[in-house]
């Protein structure tokens, strides 16, 4: 089987106890402060479960049934059941406050992040680096550097799980998701899918190598490259024939490509979307869903042409005709591939 | 007892007639309970052997004793069968079915037909669950994420679907039946605030059954056409979307944890009074909390997909809501505690189950506040902190109620009594048992074991040795009531009309109870756990 | 059997457990109700999916919908219109303990849902034969040549889920139909033997409502599924 080295991994030690940790690395500027929250909650539960488990063994020793003693008829207590309402769900309103700040911040990658693309299979990570490297189920990166993963899958559900950095994205066939992290600690940590996803999700394994940056250097000036992804995504975008109609010096019959990531696009039917990456995979993929306002609809549909592989190069390449690089690929949310609201027409 | 003689020569309504046929074709609610009762401890045991299985394979971090896709297919059945046919119909159809009409004071469920038919619509999908099982089995997980149940595995999904589609009728026809008997049917003088607070959590249960189960049966549905003809509705690649899947999905089923739980606090609800002779503290906010549990349980369905791809702004919503239908929860939790001050508390085996489940609800309840915080949820979501959390709730809570519940009324049903101190010696080896399997899948979940995995990497192997070893202590304490409670059929003490001084209608009639429950029926003049009226027998009160 | 005795005291219709006839109509009737609600979710989770691809894929759903034969489907609705007519009318007869009226209310109410589900299965091969039928010999080919007429860009991914929604919301519609003429059946036959009378006619009743429910979700799908968009665009 192709995943040996995975299952290899997983037949470690013979003894149980030889590592035996109980807390998670911290690797990731994320870890600390949900560890943070985590201590928080933990001391919360420790307090509420005393004091409920205390009174509770109090109650039955002191009120517990003997002879000549008979239980006092009480009905309630209006004060005290607006107290138990109103003070938990104070208390809850901060934990709600104080979990979704993270998971704002968890959701919103720094501007100038390195992008590396992401494709998962069953039952495989592939990555592809900016600067060209390829990894297979392993991923290298340098400490301190906001690093954005942009997803997608191939096939199935999968989740990009990492929990040295706290993080976990689904990973959705059919459109791009984003995760971000900035690693603080060099280290070999596990990256496991968390999404069920079929007979080998558990050996769906991969590691991600922190590296000091003067290593990551060296290893990115060792492992093969392929040309810059961006390189690549122009060789595709030549040798599928992309220029005929998309010109650069003068209007051909297609949209210049030139500035139109990261900026809002007019469509014929008076709508404007801001393009991006899953805006820019739907244009290549399924071109007559929208068309640039003034073009019409004679590009041809590359679903099944291209894998997704070269949809990433295509997309890197376009966003590097957008300098400087800016916004984030689309919030994920619960409309198709790209597509904005419609609304009925006249 | 005197009358306990007399009361065993009495038609009641197990010998009042004979023969296989006259249960098959029985209208008579208590014997529906009974044909229940038989079905769901016979799924039980079989979800209960998959998930020893489940335990047995994790105690090596090697996928060792069974291959993945039999793994796969074991973890998807465990949950298939504990949350269809056992969990969903546990207390409502066991204990729901007996005691409803009992404490309303009236003769039967308002459709007495449906009721069978509901039980045959269970036996059916049953039979077709176990049929899928012996010929191939599923391996989607219970929760049938699409695109790969329809579009990737191989295995028998649409006949699992199908089963559990004919399943969630027999849910509707019996959540059917209590509303109506309960609005309808009522003895007179039982106003809605006499009502003991078991029936407002059937209610409320009843409330989930009727909105939710029919979405669910849609979803299956177009899931089934789906995977059959390719429609394209749920698959990305035809321009559908698997997140619609989820959607439709956590809207039944997240509801579908309070349809397990709600029971649960309504046989707590009844025993905390009668054990510790004290009329409820706070009856009308126990009663509301469980329709407002009901109520908010339909909006918050969307806290199972914080990573899974929805809006920021959807997860800030569910996450506050999610916050929102815990006050319910919590005020119940606090009510209980209350109703023991300053009581008379005696500590049998029903109480023993009933102080377990606080305890076991307290930790599934608070952990929930856990997983609702969005960042936290982030890092936790699909790993063993989940499952441990949703087990404290499911197992921890709903099992306990259920089989507190069961040791409550099985005088009632059986007319007879179960050995005492086996009932504590068993609550007690639960009570360990439990905590040892669920309380390490906390740390695994915090140190990032995902769930669902054959295998996995060395570090995570002691606390999954426990883990395994609380199952197997799990296991005997759930054996072990089955045994005994078979044997006091037998052999048991005769119990008496009402064995615990328990307060309610149904402790007002025969043990076991006449076909039509009352000899005339009854009317009430009294409030809801009148216990400063009701003497506790000495020989209950002693046995300490 | 042991409630004989009670039975012989009361009315026959009267069950076992119940009080009295009045406590069995408002229970039974109250049950349909109650029913009547799960249904709504039921088709609900189905109206949920069409709303929302509805709203993504607007031009498919639209030229989608004009492909329906709208003649078809205006004949149908009147056709229930009809028949909820002649329910309630039966009702009224029940009321009024006229047996021979009634019957003949419920067989033409019970004709009036055959010919609805005659012209539903012709509409249906309509789109047999326009291979519009989801699944493998699925082509809409045609909407995309009419798409191109008006300038609209058709995908048939996504016409298909239209058409998906389409026979999955008029096959449980119409599944709900035959089981109303089931209910018909038995209840026209119970009516002929003279069963039901001013006084206990609770049948009638409750399997009218189903029927009423059965003709306003077609109310519903009528709009939502055959008049989109009629008008050309642009």
């Amino acid at each position: 089987m192709g995943l040996t080295p995975n299952i290899e991994r997983l037949r470690g030690s013979k003894n149980m106890f030889e590592t035996f940790p109980l807390w998670p690395v911290q690797a990731s500027t994320i870890a600390g402060q949900l560890d943070l929250l985590y201590v928080f909650l933990l001391l919360l539960s420790l307090v509420t479960c005393t004091a409920i488990f205390t009174t509770i063994t109090v109650f039955a020793i002191k009120y517990r049934r003997r002879h000549g003693r008979e239980a006092e008829q009480i009905h309630g207590s209006i004060i005290l059941e607006i107290a138990w309402s109103v003070i938990p769900l104070g208390i809850f309103l901060v934990i709600f406050a104080w979990g979704a700040i993270i998971y704002f911040h968890e959701r919103t990658p720094p501007r100038d992040s390195t992008e590396i693309y992401t494709v998962a299979k069953q039952w495989m990570w592939k990555f592809q680096h900016p600067e060209g490297q390829r990894e297979i189920n392993e991923l290298h990166v340098p400490v301190g550097r906001d690093v954005k993963l942009i997803l997608t899958s191939q096939d199935v559900i999968h989740s990009f799980y990492v929990p040295a950095f706290r993080i976990k994205q689904d990973v959705l066939p059919g459109r791009y998701v984003t995760a971000w992290f900035r690693a603080t600690k060099p280290g070999t940590y596990h990256l496991f899918c968390a999404e069920y996803c079929g007979t080998m999700h558990s050996g769906m394994l991969g590691q991600i190598v922190v590296m000091d940056p003067s290593d990551y250097q060296t290893w990115l000036a060792t492992s093969r490259t392929f040309g810059s992804l961006a390189a690549a995504g122009q060789s595709q975008f030549e040798q599928l024939g992309c220029p005929t109609c998309h010109r650069f010096e003068t209007q051909g019959r297609g949209p210049t490509l030139n500035g139109v990531y990261g900026n809002p696009v007019t469509l014929e039917d008076g709508r404007t979307v801001i393009a991006d990456e899953n805006y820019i995979r739907e244009s290549v993929l399924n071109p007559g869903a929208k068309i640039v306002s003034g073009f019409k609809n004679i590009m041809p549909v590359f679903q099944g042409l291209v894998d997704e592989e070269q949809m990433n190069e295509l997309v890197a390449y376009v966003k590097s005709l957008s300098v400087p690089p800016a916004g984030s690929a689309g919030n994920p949310t619960l409309i198709p591939p790209g597509t904005q609201p419609q609304h009925p027409k006249e | 007892m005197a009358t306990a003689v007399v009361t065993t020569e009495r038609e009641n309504y197990i010998n009042s007639e004979y023969g296989i046929r006259s249960w098959l074709l029985t209208t008579d609610h208590k014997r529906i309970a009974l044909l229940y009762l038989l079905s769901i401890t016979f799924f039980f045991f079989i979800g209960g052997f998959f998930a020893l299985l489940i335990r047995l394979e994790l105690l090596t971090p090697a996928g060792d004793l069974v291959q993945a896709d039999t793994y796969n297919k074991l973890f998807t059945m465990h949950g298939q069968i504990m949350v269809f046919f056992f969990l969903i119909p546990s207390i409502p159809a066991v204990l729901g079915n007996f005691l409803v009409p009992m404490m309303i004071g009236a003769k039967d469920l308002a459709f007495p037909r449906i009721n069978l038919l509901s039980w045959y619509l269970y036996i059916f999908g049953g039979c077709m669950m176990l049929h899928c099982i012996v010929t191939g089995g599923v391996d989607t997980g219970w929760t049938f994420y699409t695109p790969f149940s329809t579009a990737f595995t191989n295995t028998k999904v649409i006949e699992a679907g199908l089963s559990i589609f004919i399943v969630g009728f027999s849910s509707i026809l019996t959540g059917l039946n209590f509303v109506v008997s309960i609005h309808r049917m009522r003895a007179p003088g039982l106003t809605w605030s006499r009502l003991p607070l078991f029936l407002w959590s059937i209610y409320a249960t009843s409330i989930i059954f009727l909105l939710g189960t029919p979405v669910l049966a849609i979803t299956l549905l177009l899931l089934i056409f789906e995977r059959a003809f390719h429609l394209g509705i749920f698959d990305p690649t035809r321009g559908g979307d698997p997140l619609l899947f989820q959607h439709l999905f956590w809207f039944y089923s997240h509801p579908a944890v309070y349809i397990m739980i709600l029971p649960a606090m309504g046989v707590v609800s009844e025993i905390i009074p009668c054990f510790s002779r004290k009329r409820v503290f706070g009856y009308s906010f126990v009663a509301m909390s469980s329709i407002a549990i009901a109520v908010f349980g339909f909006l918050v369905w969307a806290h199972h997909m914080f990573v899974a791809g929805i809006s920021l702004y959807s997860a800030l919503f569910f996450s506050i809501l999610s916050y929102l239908v815990a006050v319910p929860s919590a005020v119940k939790v606090f009510n209980w505690t209350a109703t023991m001050y300053k009581g008379s508390i005696s500590f049998s085996t029903p109480m023993l189950y009933a102080l377990g489940f606080i305890g076991l609800f307290t930790i599934g309840g608070l952990t929930g506040l856990f997983l609702a915080a969005l960042g936290f949820d982030v890092h936790v979501t699909d790993t063993y902190f989940v499952i441990a959390h949703f087990h404290y709730i499911m197992v921890g809570g709903a099992v306990m109620g259920y089989l507190g519940g069961l040791h409550f009324w099985w005088p009632k049903i059986s007319g007879r009594m179960y050995p005492e101190a086996w009932g504590r010696l068993a609550a007690a080896i639960v009570f360990i048992g439990f905590n040892l399997t669920f309380f390490p899948q906390f740390i695994l979940g915090y140190m990032g074991m995902p769930r669902r995995y054959w295998q996995y990497p060395p570090e995570f192997q002691v606390l999954n040795v426990f883990s395994t070893a609380g199952s197997t202590i799990l296991a005997v304490g759930y054996l072990l009531p089955m045994i005994y409670m078979l044997w006091s059929l037998r052999y048991g003490k005769i119990a008496g009309d009402n064995p615990w001084g328990a307060a309610g209608l149904e402790w007002k009639t025969a043990s076991p109870p006449p076909t039509f429950n009352f000899d005339e029926t009854p009317e009430v003049t009294w409030e809801a756990y009148n216990y400063d009226e009701i003497p506790m027998p000495e020989e209950v009160s002693l046995e300490r | 059997m042991s409630d004989s005795l009670i039975a012989l005291e009361h009315p026959t219709e009267l069950q076992h457990h119940f009080a009295d006839m009045e406590q069995q109509k408002s229970t039974s009737t109250f049950g349909m109700w109650l029913f009547l609600g799960t249904e709504i979710m039921f088709f609900g989770g189905m109206f949920a999916a069409y709303l929302i691809y509805r709203r993504w894929y607007y031009n498919e759903f639209a030229l989608g919908s004009r492909s329906i034969n709208i003649w078809l489907g205006t004949i149908n609705t009147m056709v229930l219109i009809c028949s909820s007519l002649t329910v309630a009318l039966g009702v009224r007869a029940a009321q009024m303990g006229k047996r021979k009226l009634l019957v003949t209310l419920l067989l033409i109410t019970m004709v009036f849902g055959v010919a609805f589900l005659g012209i539903k299965g012709v509409e249906w091969y309509q789109k047999y034969e326009e291979h519009h039928v989801p699944g493998s010999s699925f082509n809409a080919s045609d909407l995309v040549s009419v798409g191109q007429k008006y300038g609209v860009h058709i995908n048939q991914a996504h016409s298909q889920i239209y058409f998906s929604l389409y026979f999955a919301l008029t096959g449980l519609h119409a599944l709900h139909m035959v089981v109303g003429l089931g209910i018909f059946t038995v209840l026209t036959y119970f009516a002929w033997k003279g069963k039901y009378t001013p006084e206990y006619h609770t049948p009638i009743e409750i399997g009218g409502l189903y029927w009423h429910f059965v003709d306003i979700v077609w109310i519903y799908l009528f709009p939502l599924l055959y008049l989109i968009d009629r008008k050309p665009f642009h």
